[in-house]
């Protein structure tokens, strides 16, 4: 039986009225990244022994950082949308849920925008 | 919608986490979650690494010593690994969304492959940094 109204099913939304577009952002996003991460532990298991100025002429290379740094806006918002779903899923007491919401978010932005810096910092510095 | 003690009181339950011997499927869905959580915290010291790198040799001699020693070695490894059982669970996710792979009787040796294929994908990776330090 279903109990949804056409206009619902139109829609497709669900119960919430929204998430829809969450739910296909995180896969464009996994998409995206399954390239990226073959490239991302590639060059992460090269590091251990690495001299100080071979990391900076890695980050520095142009196709490295353009890469590195559409890892990071992608991993960053992969990881919000899923870490999001795993407190939707577990956490039922309404504050403590709005709060780990907004909380990651807080914390995942300016993780992101910390290495989108630091990367920009190590490609201009001079 | 529901009140609960008055309706939820004499229903049997199914099978209880604790006493149910999860099937391989389902072990590697929490798997799937587990490493999304591992690979989160791990960005954490991601972006600290890369400040650390802009702030500088001195700044960044500290994090050279940690990721250098057995234990920050260990645990990259553990991270890389992590990394691709999330690709290859998440590629599966991909291909059961176009509604393919979902008959009973693949499902067992889809898992099997997949653990096979994240060590496999780890290993290459590790022959690779091997070769070419």
């Amino acid at each position: 039986m279903n109990y949804q109204t056409p206009l619902g099913r139109a829609r497709g939304l669900g119960s919430a009225g929204q998430g829809s577009h969450e739910w296909w952002r995180q896969r464009v996003t996994s998409v995206a990244l399954i390239p990226l991460t073959f490239w991302f532990a590639c060059s992460i298991a090269l590091l251990p022994g690495l001299e100080y100025e071979a990391v900076l002429n890695w980050i520095a290379a142009p196709w490295n950082s353009v890469l590195l740094l559409f890892f990071i806006i992608l991993t960053t918002y992969h990881t919000l949308l899923g870490l999001q779903v795993v407190i939707e899923d577990y956490i039922h007491t309404p504050w403590v849920k709005i709060l780990s919401l907004v909380g990651i978010r807080l914390v995942f932005y300016f993780l992101g925008l910390a290495a989108v810096y630091a990367t920009l910092r190590i490609v201009f510095a001079d | 919608m529901f009140d609960t003690k008055s309706t939820m009181s004499e229903r049997p339950l199914s099978p209880h986490l604790q006493i149910y011997r999860l099937p391989i499927t389902a072990v590697l869905s929490i798997t799937h979650r587990i490493t999304g959580v591992i690979l989160s915290a791990g960005l954490v010291l991601w972006a600290v690494f890369l400040m650390a790198v802009a702030a500088g040799e001195a700044q960044y001699a500290s994090t050279q010593v940690v990721l250098d020693s057995t234990p920050g070695k260990l645990l990259l490894w553990a991270w890389i690994y992590a990394l691709f059982f999330h690709l290859c669970h998440g590629i599966r996710h991909l291909v059961w969304d176009t509604v393919h792979g979902l008959e009973r009787n693949t499902l067992n040796r889809d898992a099997y492959l997949e653990i096979g294929g994240s060590v496999l994908l780890t290993l290459m990776v590790f022959l690779f940094a091997l070769l070419r330090s």
